[in-house]
């Protein structure tokens, strides 16, 4: 039951969201205009769409971001019970860390850290 | 060491209240209990979002030697409230190219994000809304889930700036999420607990920033940053930096939809700041010092809500600071700050904290068993 909270929570954003939305648009005024909905790009006449095929800079970062946060997650639960496994447990998750870290090197000398 | 505050720690979560025996014997009270937990939710969501915004606009006209507001209401206090009645009867512009089913559901998800981590907070003994056992894994999961409304927002605007500052703050929150669950993990190591009020009573005898010698502070230091780089505030603002971007992933919302992510903005700072202080802090703990009772009677005698408002007002004000003190970085600086610096000093961090606990090296030993 600690989760009960969540589902209304979740409903009650949604509502906050989009019954304001809906509030706002009765009282608001509303003029739409060609030039008023164009997109705003400082004053400039828009050139072309930004929906496009874009060099996505941090693709690599995802990937590496995805193995470390993983990791985090399974070190999460080893965090909490350190003092009952003992030594035996600090010296398995570090393992588990060094090999990460060896990965980590990889990608530094192979210039996946840098922004492009 | 401190028999008051054993007293002080005993409290029930309102879900607990809710999962106990209220469901069966009263389920009509219990239903009301959820709503009204919602409601309040919501409401203390609001109302601290407007006070924040207040003082931002104080505390920064008075770093810049300026006044701030001071028209509406007596110096100004009103000002939020106006501000937001502004914002609601203003008219709600959407490009016609936009994507306008997803460009509506952007603030709606960052907003859910954000009431969804704020249940988990725990702002004194008696009030609490879910004390989950996992709560600290809980409010990084979801706080995580606020990055996709910024993306969506980004994406579905269908505009140069906007697609630029999403890909940014993705790119920013994705790589900090690592070092700031690394640092949380260095306390939940220490307090043996995911659970926010275990964590806090482990911190009775003494707050876990400097309770364990250096390895505390590097973590309370790395969080500092990688909360500053999480909720997008400067010198890590790279996602909206007005003079490159106009307004980054929030160009094209005006009206409610801009006032909803302002919102989730400024509660995303309540959260990283009382996140900061019960981890590190000691959340409603009171301040106590060793063997000098009748200080710490004294300190016992001011209640844990008041302690959890100052330390979270402190840390507020403290990046607050930051943000009218450095500039900002480039997003190549960001990249390497992150993944060549705090990501290694962050497991290192972890391992030396590990050891630490195993040769119980650290005040006030504390056994969750």
């Amino acid at each position: 039951m600690e989760y009960i909270f969540i589902i209304p929570v979740i409903l009650a954003a949604f509502l906050l969201v989009f019954g304001g939305l809906w509030a706002s648009s009765l009282i608001a005024p509303s003029n739409p205009g060609q030039v008023k909905n164009a997109t705003y790009e400082c004053g400039e006449k828009t050139i072309g769409n930004a929906w496009v095929q874009f060099n996505v800079g941090y693709y690599l970062f995802g990937l590496i971001f995805l193995v470390f946060d993983v990791e985090a997650a399974f070190l999460f639960p080893w965090a909490v019970v350190l003092r009952e496994t003992g030594i035996l447990g600090l010296i398995e998750v570090l393992v588990f860390v060094v090999i990460l870290i060896l990965g980590l090197i990889y990608a530094w000398r192979k210039g996946a850290l840098e922004w492009v | 060491m401190s028999s008051g505050s054993n007293s002080l720690i005993q409290g029930v979560s309102l879900s607990q209240w809710v999962g106990g025996n209220a469901w069966t014997d009263t389920p009509w009270l219990a239903f009301a209990a959820v709503l009204g937990g919602t409601a309040l939710t919501i409401g203390f969501m609001s109302l601290t979002a407007m006070v924040l915004v207040y003082a931002e606009r104080k505390i920064a006209a008075h770093f810049q030697c300026r006044l701030g507001p001071m028209r509406v209401g007596w110096h100004g206090i009103l000002q939020s409230i106006a501000d937001s009645l502004k914002l609601f009867f203003k008219e709600d512009i959407v490009p016609t190219n936009t994507d306008h089913l997803l460009h509506a559901l952007a603030p709606a998800l960052c907003v859910m994000a954000t009431l969804l981590a704020l249940i988990t907070i725990p702002l004194s003994p008696s009030i609490s809304i879910a004390n989950m056992n996992i709560g600290v894994l809980f409010l990084s999961a979801v706080s995580g889930l606020g990055v996709l409304g910024i993306l969506l927002g980004g994406w579905s605007s269908n505009n140069k700036w906007s697609l630029l500052g999403a890909m940014r703050a993705g790119a920013q929150i994705i790589s900090y999420e690592i070092s700031m669950t690394l640092s949380i993990l260095v306390v939940v190591l220490f307090a043996g607990s995911m659970k926010f009020s275990t964590i806090i009573e482990s911190q009775a005898t003494g707050w876990w920033i400097w309770r364990v010698p250096v390895v505390g502070f590097v973590a309370f230091f790395i969080f500092l940053i990688s909360s500053t780089a999480e909720i997008n505030r400067t010198p890590f603002d790279l996602a909206e930096g007005e003079s490159e971007l106009t307004a980054g992933f929030h160009t094209e919302y005006s009206g409610l939809r801009f006032a909803m992510f302002f919102l989730a903005e400024y509660i995303n700072l309540f959260i990283a700041s009382s996140l900061g202080a019960i981890l590190f802090l000691g959340g409603w703990m009171p301040f106590h010092i060793g063997h000098f009772s009748t200080f710490n009677h004294l300190m016992d005698l001011i209640p844990p809500g008041i302690w959890f408002a100052m330390k979270v007002c402190g840390l507020i004000f403290l990046s607050m600071w930051i943000r009218w003190t450095f500039p900002r970085l480039r997003v190549d600086q960001l990249m390497r700050l992150e993944w060549k610096i705090l990501l290694p000093i962050g497991l290192v961090n972890l391992a030396i904290a590990a050891c630490l606990i195993l040769s119980e090296y650290y005040f006030f030993v504390w056994n969750p068993l």
